[in-house]
């Protein structure tokens, strides 16, 4: 076998270079898809020339980076109350269950009512997402925990709040991880869509826009830009998620 | 010779929940555990060794009778001065194995140097030095046990309560591990209460041994093995070895044999 990486990699040139011949050939027409080459040329030209291109890309990864921090932080807390609380996890377990299955959207002219046309709306809006997936990552791997941990902060005597950010907290990376990852992509997702629908800037709303406009190259550069970043970030998760692995079970 | 941990009549009652009745696990116990001995306990599976140790520990209230440890009563909480080993790795995956003996010191208001100072003392007594900066996951499973018991030792325990702390090793290793205890026991003078299903490992180690019943768990002898003060795992060769561990099966033989129909 060869390395895998190698063979992905080599897929996914593949099929760039058959996109951008079945572009360039004319098969697909230059206002449905522009050739991948194309695509990198716009948004070289954006980054280059356009004034609003940073200002709006610092704005939407700025709030998508607050959207993350605000499922991550808040959704573990809740997690461990609510692990302290077995009740209230019966009660809220159906709900969590179904949670994915609401589309969360709808909401959101309830949203600018509370906060109005602003950052605020898709921050909430990315958290809302992301949250629940936090928190029942964080249920799931409290559940994994061995209980001797337990034991060993009672011999330490350490305080409820110690023991969550000293023993819990670290010993549920492995599984609170996957979700973090969840996190991140709803995130992704709850903000980007939401600057389609509820935002004066950010690069949601420019891809509406040049989509408005029939400008097909800056439509496939910014959806590149966001391909791009979603990928580093989880390529850098990933890479932490297997370093994690290696240090707590050892290689392989 | 003075009592350091005293139990009267410490039963434990676990109440009645989904669907199961209330299991009498322990006692009544009347137990004086003394100052500065190697004390064993034995007895069959499920007999509630280890609700003993973790009363004594403070982990776990008794539902009737009194344990005290130094004359006050053990409460709610792990009293100053109790150092505990579990059966279970209990070394943190995420921590060094210099992080996690230094570990035991968090809640004692002892400043760094003296941390450093006893995280060095409690490494270099459990053979731990080449292994400072590895992680749990490197080390073989005698290994962790010992950086446990090097988590205990840096708190400098009276009482070192250790609840089958070799059950998952394999004999040879348990035996080096009995070695082991039997110098740490020397040279901190501290009082060791040793839970064990190897009744070789309680012949071997103790001062005295109790042997207990099957559920509800009491104490049906307490026998004294007079080894010298500096014996080895050597003595597992003497004729009084073979007669101790002899004398224990014949008191735990029906008590095992009940506790084996009963589950």
């Amino acid at each position: 076998m060869k390395h895998p990486g190698l063979l992905r990699l080599a897929i996914v040139a593949g099929a760039v270079l058959a996109l951008e011949i079945a572009c360039r050939s004319g098969l697909i027409d230059r206002v449905t898809m522009v050739p991948p080459s194309q695509m990198v040329a716009a948004l070289v030209r954006m980054s280059r020339t356009a004034p609003w291109f940073w200002s709006d890309t610092g704005s939407t990864f700025r709030n998508i980076g607050a959207a993350t921090v605000l499922s991550i932080v808040p959704g573990f807390l809740i997690g461990l109350v609510i692990h302290a609380l077995p009740r209230l996890r019966a009660v809220l377990n159906p709900v969590f269950m179904s949670y994915y299955s609401v589309p969360t959207f709808v909401f959101y002219p309830l949203l600018i009512v509370i906060f109005g046309i602003n950052s605020a709306s898709l921050i909430v809006m990315g958290a809302l997402f992301g949250i629940v997936a936090m928190i029942s990552a964080t249920l799931a791997s409290i559940d994994r925990i061995p209980r001797v941990y337990g034991k060993v902060a009672r011999v330490a005597g350490l305080s409820p709040w110690q023991k969550a950010l000293r023993i819990q907290l670290p010993a549920a990376i492995p599984h609170l991880i996957t979700g973090i990852r969840l996190a991140v992509a709803y995130s992704v997702i709850g903000v980007i869509a939401g600057e389609f629908i509820i935002a004066t800037a950010g690069l949601g709303r420019r891809l509406t826009l040049s989509y408005n406009e029939f400008d097909t190259p800056n439509m496939y550069g910014l959806m590149l830009l966001i391909f791009i970043a979603v990928a580093i970030v989880n390529s850098v998760l990933q890479r932490w998620e297997g370093r994690v692995h290696v240090r707590w079970y050892g290689r392989r | 010779m003075n009592v350091h941990v005293a139990l009267k009549g410490v039963t434990r009652v676990y109440p009645a929940h989904s669907g199961q009745g209330e299991v009498h696990a322990l006692g009544p116990i009347d137990l004086d555990i003394l100052r500065g001995e190697f004390f064993g306990v034995v007895g069959p599976s499920g007999c509630g060794k280890s609700t003993l140790l973790e009363t004594i520990a403070g982990l776990v209230r008794p539902t009737a009778g009194t344990a005290t440890f130094e004359g006050r009563e053990i409460g709610g909480e792990v009293p100053e001065g109790i150092g505990v080993v579990f059966q279970e790795d209990a070394s943190f995956p995420w921590l060094t194995v210099e992080r996690n003996v230094e570990f035991g010191l968090r809640r004692a208001g002892v400043d760094s140097a003296e941390i450093a100072r006893r995280t060095d003392r409690a490494i270099d007594f459990m053979g731990l030095s080449a292994f400072r900066r590895a992680y749990p996951s490197q080390l073989s499973g005698g290994m962790r046990q010992r950086v446990c018991i090097a988590r205990t030792l840096v708190t400098q325990p009276h009482l070192i309560l250790l609840d089958e702390p070799f059950g998952a090793l394999d004999q040879q290793t348990r035996l080096l591990m009995g070695e082991e205890l039997l110098r740490l026991w020397r040279d901190t003078g501290a009082t060791v209460v040793l839970i064990t299903h190897s009744l070789d490992e309680a012949a071997m180690l103790s001062d005295r041994v109790a042997v207990m019943s099957s559920r509800p768990g009491r104490i049906i002898a307490t026998i004294e093995t007079h080894w010298p003060r500096d014996r080895d795992s050597r003595i597992v060769s003497e004729p009084a070895f073979g007669q101790l561990t002899s004398q224990l099966w014949t008191l735990l033989r029906d008590e095992s044999r009940k506790a084996l129909n009963a589950e």
